[in-house]
């Protein structure tokens, strides 16, 4: 729920900033990493919305691709969670590229 | 998994004596839905979180100035970090400025427990949240004394998912996992273990009488993070209670050392202009 009220303040803010009063559309970007459980957060973002700029607006989230990198060998490489090994050396030393992010990422307003 | 299932609100947070609120509550206007007007898309491109990282900033800014180190404590509910942290303080009492902010959801139990070991507390009751947020550590720090080259502890809302995501602008987050708790439990909650700078293994005097291995534990502890560092201890019998001071009173050494230089290096900045 603070994720869906930080979402809210944040197209508070993007409005005063971008002359808009209404928010139609939201893009949000979490990766499968972020810690965000999808299905939560579009029943509060709905939540949120209530009595807002955002009120009925349609939610979009698009997850990315979780990717590392190999600190031991440099291989680039999908991964599915903070423990995974390196597919390629067995390493743990693997650097998240990708995968832990929560932003928003595109608005349609009016 | 985060605050969507935990029913996490801000509306009841409490700090101390004073009541909390987001400055931006105070601009809520119930904007109605207008019809018609040109839509328009635009690319924000912005973290969720970036008022967070905002407030933490601004904190970590604070203690650089005030020279002071501050911990974040996280861990699951009963791993012991409030019988650690009166354990701590009764080492550490009378040698330096030392606070702790207290996170719990109901009551100042713990922060009464810190009290009568000798520190000023302070309890953030987050009401039904689930963590503490940088915001109600800077409402936090106007309540405190000057602690100026000491230490801040911060004792977290109990529970291994939600803090893992908000920095509080702390030094360093130190996860506390107690070996009553099962030792896979850094694999079942990864995120914590690897937003941590140092892991205690706490309660080890109960070693005997639980299934739990202490090298597997710190095996899959490395697999998040490579780089956490491990202190075993116990607060109850003081066993590895040095380590733990010694690590604390180090990384303090170091925060003075690093203002110090800061300093000089603005006084030689401005005796350069006289």
């Amino acid at each position: 729920m603070s994720i869906a009220e930080s979402i809210i303040r944040l197209l508070r803010q993007q409005a005063q900033e971008q002359h808009f009063r209404r928010v139609k559309h939201v893009w949000l970007q979490i990766g499968p990493l972020a810690m965000v459980e999808i299905e939560s957060l579009r029943f509060c973002f709905t939540a949120a919305c209530r009595g807002t700029l955002a009120e009925g607006a349609a939610l979009d989230i698009i997850s990315p691709e979780a990717r590392a990198r190999c600190q031991q060998c440099g291989e680039e490489q999908p991964v599915t969670s903070r423990f995974d090994a390196c597919i390629h050396c067995g390493s743990y030393r693997l650097q998240l590229l990708q995968g832990d992010e929560m932003r928003v990422h595109e608005l349609e307003v009016e | 998994m985060m605050c969507g299932v935990c029913g996490c609100g801000e509306g009841e947070v409490q700090v101390g004596s004073m009541t909390g609120h987001r400055h931006d509550e105070h601009q809520h206007h119930h904007e109605p839905p207008q019809a018609g007007g040109a839509s328009r898309r635009l690319q924000v491109e912005q973290d969720i979180l970036s008022d967070n990282a905002g407030y933490a900033a601004a904190n970590r800014e604070l203690f650089e100035q005030q020279a002071l180190l501050a911990l974040n404590l996280v861990s699951s509910p009963g791993s012991g970090k409030t019988s650690l942290l009166t354990a701590t303080i009764t080492r550490l009492s009378g040698q330096v400025p030392l606070a702790v902010i207290e996170g719990d959801q109901q009551t100042s139990r713990d922060a009464e427990r810190i009290r009568a070991a000798g520190a000023t507390a302070l309890q953030i009751n987050t009401g039904k949240g689930c963590h503490l947020d940088a915001h109600m550590i800077g409402h936090a720090m106007q309540q405190l004394p000057n602690l100026q080259g000491g230490l801040l502890f911060i004792e977290n809302v109990g529970n291994l998912v939600c803090p893992a995501g908000f920095d509080l602008g702390e030094a360093h987050r130190i996860v506390i996992l107690s070996v009553t708790e099962g030792d896979d439990k850094p694999l079942k909650y990864p995120d914590i273990f690897h937003h941590s700078d140092l892991l205690l293994i706490n309660k080890i005097d109960l070693l005997p009488h639980v299934d739990f291995d202490l090298n597997a534990c710190i095996d899959y502890a490395r697999r998040i993070n490579p780089d956490i560092e491990v202190i075993q201890l116990s607060a109850r019998s003081g066993e590895g209670m040095e380590n733990w001071v010694d690590w604390i009173n180090q990384r303090r050494q170091q925060r003075l050392q690093q203002r110090i230089s800061a300093l000089q290096a603005e006084a030689i900045r401005l005796e350069s202009l006289l």
